[in-house]
């Protein structure tokens, strides 16, 4: 039993904003020191620890994500921005579009389309909710425009979040092995195939491997998220609306 | 650093005023980061403050999604009942993008005449 005192000075911290924000941070530094000493293993991804944490901490408190929120809102504003300072990136990379830019643009767009059409066509065929169906489509977007898809389209941000996270996990561990058993050694096409997939978290794995593949993947994370924005709610008021 | 901070959120603010006027269903922090894009083109460089305000942000993108990922709190039991769905769906469309994303990209190239060696 937690003694009453200590628990009243809960009950004041938990109603401030600053307890909540703390803990983010540090539950996220955790994550990256635990990240960085198991040699960046992509199943070790720091978010996904920082979400563990805090949803323990939450889940043995009893307190509710709402009361989290109000403190943590402060990090989760700056999603907007970052989305926007992602054209830094992306114009940094302008001499690879330039260069190879019709066989970027057309495999993008057909890995883009892939990656939504048949997320939504299995989940949607294993009988996933509409709920679910809509919030999973953006998966491999990086997440701040992610959620941004699925707010627009009436998915769960908050689900998207952890999908995408979980899609990031999945490509950055199984990609490189799938790729070799494909034989495909060109690190232009296995960089954008990691970050069409996988956006940063495979970007972040391409980048391991070889810098032309991290530019590569770099700017297929940006060139996906802005092709998945743009094509994914109009074709969804096509085929649904 | 103050300026090119206020640039950045102009631009987002110009994106939401965007989305909100046409009805686009499109996040209005893209639309920004277009507007953004379209203005460094035009200028031929990034400016050496804009691209210090940009790293601070992107060097711990993963962090902003902290928040927003501890809302799955919210969604435990839609996840429990549609956990198959979930990972099968997960799973088998990441590996089907990046193989069908790799070979359309080795295949295009190759069509271009141009092999990967550089």
């Amino acid at each position: 039993m937690v003694p009453s005192s200590l628990h009243e000075i809960w009950v004041y911290l938990a109603a401030s904003p600053l307890l909540a924000l703390t803990l983010t941070l540090i539950a996220y530094q955790i994550g990256a020191f635990l990240y960085r000493r198991a040699g960046m293993n992509p199943l070790l991804n720091p978010v996904m620890i920082a979400v563990l944490l805090l949803v323990g901490i939450l889940l043995v408190t009893g307190t509710s994500y709402q009361t989290y929120f109000e403190g943590a809102q402060f990090v989760h504003f700056l999603l907007g921005p970052a989305t926007v300072a992602l054209a830094i990136p992306l114009y940094r990379q302008l001499r690879h579009i330039r260069r190879s830019g019709a066989a970027i643009g057309a495999a993008l767009l057909l890995g883009s389309l892939t990656a939504a059409a048949s997320a939504i066509g299995i989940a949607w065929a294993l009988g996933a909710s509409t709920e679910v169906v809509v919030s999973i489509a953006p998966k491999s977007v990086t997440a701040p425009v992610a959620m941004g898809i699925s707010k627009e389209l009436g998915g769960l941000p908050s689900l998207t979040a952890v999908l995408v996270i979980l899609t990031g996990i999945i490509g950055a561990a199984l990609g490189p092995p799938l790729l070799n058993l494909l034989r495909i050694r060109d690190m232009r096409a296995r960089g954008l195939a990691m970050g069409t997939a996988s956006h940063g978290i495979g970007t972040a794995r391409a980048l391991q491997v070889s810098e032309v593949a991290g530019a590569f993947a770099g700017l297929a994370m940006g060139l996906n998220a802005l092709a998945t924005a743009l094509l994914l709610p109009l074709l969804w008021k096509l085929v649904f609306g | 650093m103050l300026f090119y901070l206020t640039l950045i959120l102009s631009c987002q603010l110009l994106g939401e005023l965007f989305v909100a006027a046409t009805g686009l269903p499109v996040p209005g922090p893209v639309v920004g980061m277009l507007i953004l894009f379209a203005g460094l083109t035009i200028r031929g460089n990034v400016p050496d403050g804009l691209a210090m305000v940009a790293d601070a942000l992107l060097s711990h993108l993963s962090l902003l999604f902290v928040p927003a990922g501890v809302g799955v709190i919210v969604h435990f039991a839609l996840i429990g009942t549609e956990a198959v769905p979930i990972s099968v769906a997960l799973v088998a469309s990441t590996l089907l993008t990046i193989a069908v994303t790799a070979a359309a990209m080795v295949l295009f190239t190759r069509m271009r005449g141009d092999d990967g060696s550089q």
